[in-house]
């Protein structure tokens, strides 16, 4: 054994200047830096080639119509001579603010419940099971909450909710119910998009808040336990004010994907371009116009005007999701 | 907050409070009783959601499900209830899905890597770390016009690679954002020591790091799959669609999200049966791959 | 862990108390060698001679810079931007911090025996163990073969004897010779460590440094690592930082006390410990300040 060891040290650095691998390992490693930046790139390529595609794509219809564009909610894609097509967004525009403030209206209040009953209340025992049902609701695909909305949660809505409202709006006209009724349409309308976009952003801002909770340091929550302070004082006036600025960062990360979300919000929101008269009304999101009109767009300003709707869609979001991003620092997802 | 008892020597002495401080303290608590009710049932709520969702799934969906679904094309409008099945479709999606995920996951990976190995200190890193942030949030419509007008246009007609490249877009940021956050759960002293044997960096990194790292790259991609299989918006303009079987990559193509989109909303009751089944099978694998990649994620944790 | 200032000017004033090694007989001689993390200086003027085929250890509180020096040693803080060492470190008479042959991903090797700037050639003569064990995430076997294979083309016959030899050098291949195929991260932590000391030997370096490697072991592991190391004094330069002042004493034929980023006192073990110069390592000596 001691004879081996010798031979192999005395065989040692030679061998290693001899080494044929040393220099092409190190043109290797170059070649998979350059690998890996250049995938780096490909990323930030795609996004400045999404925002130049949408810009170059949608100015036809933005320098034709101006700012009509964006305070009309006109939007007649069949042009006659007397008549000539014209596209005017608002609709869409107002539609697509007011389902995603809606949504967030219910989704953060509960979203807050969730993550605070995971973190403080819930037992040990269940704790698991509760957060993959939140996960699980977070990957449910888009396209199954619209088959839900469509087919299950709008019927029943129109009967149990709206039909009722009806009634009592019929006996006392002018009073609540009448004006909460103003424009009512089918159970597919607005309010019941809200609510599939409620339920579709709940998880993931819930898992977010979850983790800014436990991101609390413990010998604060320990602290404040210490002083005989009750969960819900702990939760109200420690934890909650800690995490005050990457929750508001959470929310808006809720916002912007509500705002962006496409396929459960066209098949429930009843795709009707004008300015929307009640909350029971039908109306149309950005994404909801673009899903269903573009591939049957009729002619160059069409698409044109698609495309610039996209565009709106672009800014309004990557201002929401930057906005986010910078709250919640580079920490959290 | 004025309490005319104050604590004495005596009282406290005997392990009690003044009333005043009982009322509170009974107050106190049953505000927090009120508060624990609240979030329970906020929790409640979203499983209620969950429950009732995959309720109409499995009714709806397993009640129009036969062995033709995945033997038979789809149908054309007006045939008889339980004719047609969804073969197309499926084997499209799986095509589209299986390209989509290979862009994704090698451009995800080095991107990752890139960014967790030898962007620390680098300001384009925090650029490319906060853009891939936000195009990880981008709505998957906007992407899908993008594709549309890159991969589209210019070849007169949408195809399978076309959609795959969207939806490739859609996932690259999922699959960068887990791979850096895998990576750097690797210690450094790890890394180090590969070093110090004279490895260089992208040797220790190729055959050290991602092979401590292979449970956590797994989970991203299958998070990413999860992410991409139920994607539809990106597909409405890109694949463009096709009633017939095809496997031709550059020709349009069917997708069990492109086919529930149209068939859905039609008044054909046999295309919206099969819109409930293709809803069924896209959530039973978008659900069985978010399972599996948390599972293995939280087994790699405890270890 | 607080030195009152008096210390610190101490530390500071007083040029380094020193019982040097022959310089022949130094395989490496740091000279002047200040460190920077950013802005921040936490090495001042340091000069340390290591003497070959000899442990040489160096102690003193938290924070001292014992660490920091040693990783100046192989250019491992080479991999963070911003981390700078200025001065000269000696390795066989050539300074292997010569700033304008700093390493370049694709840098050819050079032809002669000059390090270069290249510092993987640096790495492969000056191994490093760190405080925990990092086996890779691969076999025992594999563990030994991926530094070999960095350097050399060898034979199945030839790998196998090189793992032997080295787990055997390392004290650990009695216990782990049945099992060369499972992983490594499956073995004890006092085993793992041993199995990173036969990894960084199996490269059959002049040098190996180790930073605290019995920080995270039970004093039984920790003494079959001693052990080890004892053994390795024939055929190679140790130098180790430690935290445990026995263990310095017991195996290690130099020893330097550091302070605030100043070597205070370098001496032979044998005299370091009996009867110390300065106050501030008889303080750390006798545990006044732990």
């Amino acid at each position: 054994m001691a004879d081996a060891a010798v031979s192999l040290v005395q065989a040692g650095p030679q061998r290693i200047e001899d080494s044929p691998g040393a220099s092409s390992t190190g043109r290797k490693d170059a070649i998979f830096h350059g690998l890996c930046f250049s995938a780096a790139m490909v990323l930030m390529a795609t996004l400045a080639g999404l925002l130049i595609s949408l810009a170059v794509g949608g100015w036809p219809a933005i320098s034709h119509f101006g700012l009509q564009f964006f305070t009309s909610s006109e939007w007649n894609p069949s042009g006659t001579p007397d008549h000539p097509e014209f596209y005017g967004a608002a609709g869409p525009i107002v539609g697509t603010l007011i389902t995603a403030l809606v949504a967030m209206l219910f989704a953060l209040p509960l979203a807050i419940g969730i993550a605070v009953f995971l973190v403080e209340f819930c037992p040990k025992s269940i704790e698991h099971w509760v957060a993959i049902a939140v996960e699980l609701l977070a990957g449910i695909p888009s396209i199954v909450y619209g088959m839900w909305g469509l087919f299950v949660l709008a019927p029943w809505f129109e009967e149990h909710v709206m039909t009722p409202l009806r009634l009592v709006a019929m006996d006392h006209p002018g009073g609540f119910a009448d004006h909460l009724m103003t424009g009512a349409s089918s159970g597919s309308n607005i309010f019941t998009a809200s609510i599939i976009l409620a339920i579709m952003v709940l998880p993931f801002i819930a898992t977010v808040f979850r983790e800014l909770l436990l991101s609390v340091p413990t010998h604060v929550r320990e602290a404040s336990y210490g002083m005989g302070c009750t969960p819900f004082e702990v939760v109200a006036n420690i934890m909650l004010p800690y995490i005050r600025k990457s929750a508001v960062g959470a929310a808006m990360l809720g916002l912007g994907r509500a705002l962006g979300e496409t396929m459960a919000v066209t098949f429930i929101i009843g795709n009707s371009h004008a300015f929307p008269k009640g909350v029971f009304d039908s109306g149309s999101t950005i994404a909801s116009t673009i899903a269903n009109e573009f591939a049957e767009a009729t002619g160059d300003l069409h698409t044109s005007a698609l495309i610039a709707l996209g565009f709106v869609l672009f800014v309004i979001t990557f201002s929401v999701l930057a906005a986010a991003r910078l709250l919640l620092g580079q920490e959290t997802q | 907050m004025a309490t005319t008892e104050t604590l004495t020597a005596k009282n406290l002495a005997a392990g009690q409070l003044p009333g005043s401080a009982v009322d509170r303290y009974a107050r106190r608590k049953l505000i927090n009783y009120i508060f624990v009710g609240l979030t329970s049932i906020a929790t409640a709520v979203a499983i209620t959601a969950l429950v009732m969702i995959l309720y109409s799934l499995v009714a709806k969906g397993f009640s129009g499900l036969n062995l033709t679904v995945f033997t038979v094309d789809t149908p054309a409008g007006g045939e008889d209830l339980g004719s047609g099945g969804l073969r197309n479709a499926i084997v499209g999606s799986l095509m589209i899905c299986a390209m989509g995920m290979l862009l994704a996951v090698s451009i995800g990976i080095m991107a990752g890597t890139w960014l967790a190995e030898y962007g620390d200190g680098n300001k384009l890193a925090t650029i490319v770390r906060f853009l891939n942030d936000v195009l990880l949030s981008a709505p998957s419509i906007l992407i899908g016009l993008f594709a549309y007008e890159l991969f589209v246009v210019p070849f007169h007609g949408g195809s399978a690679i076309a959609g795959a490249i969207a939806l490739a877009i859609v996932t690259t940021p999922v699959v960068t954002r887990t791979t850096e956050d895998i990576l750097r759960l690797q210690s450094s002293q790890l890394r180090e020591a590969g070093v110090a044997l004279g490895a260089g960096k992208g040797l220790v990194i190729r055959s050290i790091i991602w092979r401590a790292s292979r449970t956590g790259l797994v989970t991203g991609g299958l998070l990413g799959f999860a992410r991409m299989s139920g994607e539809t918006a990106p597909l409405l303009f890109t694949t463009a669609g096709n009633q017939f079987f095809s496997m031709n990559v550059t020709q349009p193509i069917a997708s069990l999200p492109y086919t529930i989109a149209n068939f859905a909303l039609s008044a054909d009751d046999n295309w919206r049966r099969l819109a409930w089944v293709a809803s069924l099978l896209i959530a039973a694998a978008v659900l069985s791959a978010n399972i599996i990649g948390r599972h293995l994620a939280r087994g790699s944790q405890n270890k | 862990m607080s030195f009152n200032e008096s210390q610190a000017t101490q530390a500071a004033g007083v040029s380094t108390v020193m019982v040097a090694p022959p310089a022949a007989e130094r395989v490496l001689d740091v000279r002047g060698l200040d460190f920077y993390y950013g802005k921040k200086q936490s090495l001042y003027g340091v000069d340390l001679p290591v003497a070959r085929n000899k442990i040489t250890a160096l102690i003193g509180p938290s924070g001292c810079g014992k660490s920091t020096l040693l990783r100046t040693l192989n250019r491992i803080y080479d991999l963070y931007p911003g981390q700078r060492a200025e001065g000269q470190i000696l390795f066989n008479g050539e300074n292997i911090l010569n700033a304008k042959d700093k390493p370049v991903d694709g840098a050819p090797v050079a032809t002669s025996s000059r390090i270069g700037g290249d510092a993987a050639k640096l790495r492969a003569r000056i191994g490093m163990v760190f405080q925990r064990p990092t086996p890779f995430p691969m076999s025992i076997y594999e563990n030994i073969a991926f530094g070999v294979r960095l350097y050399r083309k060898v034979t199945k016959a030839e790998m196998d004897e090189i793992v032997e030899v080295s787990l055997t050098r390392a004290a650990l291949w009695d216990e782990v010779k049945d099992q060369l195929d499972k992983s490594g991260l499956g073995l004890s932590g006092g085993q793992q460590q041993r199995l990173c000391v036969a990894r960084g030997i199996a490269v059959q370096p002049e040098i190996l440094l180790l930073d605290e490697p019995a920080s995270a072991l039970d004093p039984l592991s920790t003494s079959k690592l001693e052990a080890a190391l004892m053994e390795l004094k024939d055929s190679l330069t140790i130098v180790i930082v430690t935290h445990n002042l026995q263990q310095a004493a017991r195996i290690c034929d130099y020893t330097g006390f550091m302070l605030l980023g100043r070597l205070v006192e370098f001496r032979p073990s044998s005299d370091a410990f009996v009867k110390p110069e300065t106050e501030a390592m008889r303080d750390y000596v006798t545990g006044r300040y732990g």
